[in-house]
């Protein structure tokens, strides 16, 4: 066992883990934190996808060990006091999702995206969630959540760009 | 899936990394970034005993000028190389290849120096690197040593660093004002290339001087394709005259063949690859 300390969604947490156990297990199975989710667990589909200090990472591919003195954002962690986070928001306002399932990890990534690049363009915006797999291959409203995020956030009313449907 | 047992170690610098090296041995695997391990780890094809984590060690990150050469820390995350000023100043053709690295988040979290250890010959850091003609700055017990790219690779997932040893750090020379490009054909997104190729060409007044050109997934080891390179070196920065060097991409190669494609289909992708690739890196 080995002692951890990090930070998660704000709260300060400590706990031991086995060296093996991933950061997605001890999101979920420790900590409760069940919104991110592992889809492929083999590091291709980005579902579980969250911050660890700042930068947008698989969390089926670090170990919990590694997250030590780290601070994690989940996708529990974006809304603040009740109101959802601009991106979030953009994906319920442009069906930017189907059955839901990669939706933690596209928002995580879409956040991570717009903080590197606060106005990319549609190839941009695909090339930067070319990690993340929608199985319902839901993509097109996907890009257009994003495209809304960052128009929402920049306040313009200017709908960036035709989506090639 | 989860990984086999293990015992961790976080060490501070790279002499405790050293030492811990040496008390496990076999038993033990060096954790760059883990973005190849970690997924090895999971599928249980390898299960040390020991996981040497070099992710608390700060002198191995970062880029540094060093006169002629740009010296980038082993533990450097893709995501740096990718936006670092001086690469793109002195080492384009590294930015240029980062760029089609596995996706986001693995190129936040893997490393320069992970990933040219890995030494998976589909990997994308390999031609370019080799093609640049890095040095490879291993430290061991008794010191450090400077391996050149040629002697770098040995075979599949195999490189000159020792058992006992780690790679600390690159050191790139600068290729300042070369046109670079890096080439990738794929079915997926944020795969591995079936064949890849990386060229940084110097152009002088409309005449290719030199040119450096890598391939990714054509033998067990990335490899130079130097009858390119020479057959480049004076001609005319023109179509034809790429596409006449650009012919003799294969040659030395010897390609794998599996479902993506076979080697003879490998060959004939390594010459169209390499015609596009150095027409880009030359600005046509």
């Amino acid at each position: 066992m080995t002692r951890i300390s990090l930070t998660v969604d704000g709260a300060k947490v400590a706990d031991d883990v086995e060296p093996r156990m991933l950061l997605v297990q001890y999101l979920r199975e420790r900590l409760g934190k069940t919104g991110t989710v592992v889809g492929c667990d083999t590091s291709n589909c980005g579902a579980c996808t969250v911050h660890l200090d700042g930068t947008s990472v698989k969390s089926c591919n670090v170990l919990a060990v590694q997250a030590d003195g780290c601070e994690v954002t989940t996708i529990e962690g974006l809304a603040q006091d009740g109101e959802l986070h601009p991106v979030q928001e953009a994906f319920r306002e442009c069906h930017g999702l189907q059955c839901g399932f990669c939706t933690p990890g596209m928002i995580m990534q879409s956040v991570a995206l717009l903080k590197d690049n606060p106005n990319p363009s549609e190839e941009e915006i695909r090339l930067g969630l070319e990690g993340n797999l929608c199985r319902c291959t839901g993509y097109h409203n996907i890009v257009k959540a994003v495209q809304h995020a960052c128009g929402a956030s920049t306040g313009s009313t200017n709908q960036t760009a035709g989506v090639t449907a | 899936m989860i990984p086999a047992q293990f015992d961790y170690l976080a060490p501070t610098t790279v002499d405790e990394a050293l030492a811990a090296l040496a008390e496990h041995g076999d038993d033990a695997k060096i954790l760059a970034g883990g973005q190849s391990l970690l997924p090895v780890l999971r599928m249980r094809l390898n299960a040390p005993e020991m996981v040497i984590d070099l992710n608390k060690i700060p002198e191995l990150r970062g880029v540094r000028d060093d006169g002629d050469h740009l010296v980038i820390g082993a533990m450097t995350r893709h995501s740096d190389i990718a936006t670092d000023p001086q690469v793109g100043e002195h080492a384009a053709l590294l930015q240029k290849a980062v760029h089609h690295l596995a996706d986001e988040q693995i190129r936040h979290r893997g490393t320069f120096g992970g990933a040219l250890a890995h030494a998976d010959p589909a990997g994308d850091m390999g031609a370019p690197a080799l093609a640049l003609g890095c040095e490879f700055v291993i430290a061991g017990r008794d010191g450090v040593r400077n391996v050149a790219a040629d002697d770098f690779f040995v075979d599949l997932f195999e490189t000159a660093i020792g058992e006992d040893e780690i790679l600390t750090a690159v050191r790139v020379p600068k290729h300042t004002g070369w046109g670079a490009h890096y080439e990738k054909f794929v079915r997926v997104a944020h795969q591995w290339p079936i064949v890849a190729v990386a060229a940084a060409v110097k152009v002088d007044g409309g005449t290719i001087t030199e040119a450096r050109v890598g391939l990714t997934n054509m033998g067990s080891t990335p490899l130079r394709a130097r009858a390119v390179e020479d057959a480049l070196r004076g001609q005319p920065a023109t179509e034809d005259a790429v596409r006449d060097a650009a012919a003799r991409a294969a040659e030395g190669a010897n390609p794998p063949s599996d479902l993506n494609g076979d080697a003879e289909y490998r060959a004939h992708l390594a010459t169209v690859l390499t015609r596009r690739a150095v027409l880009t890196a030359s600005g046509v």
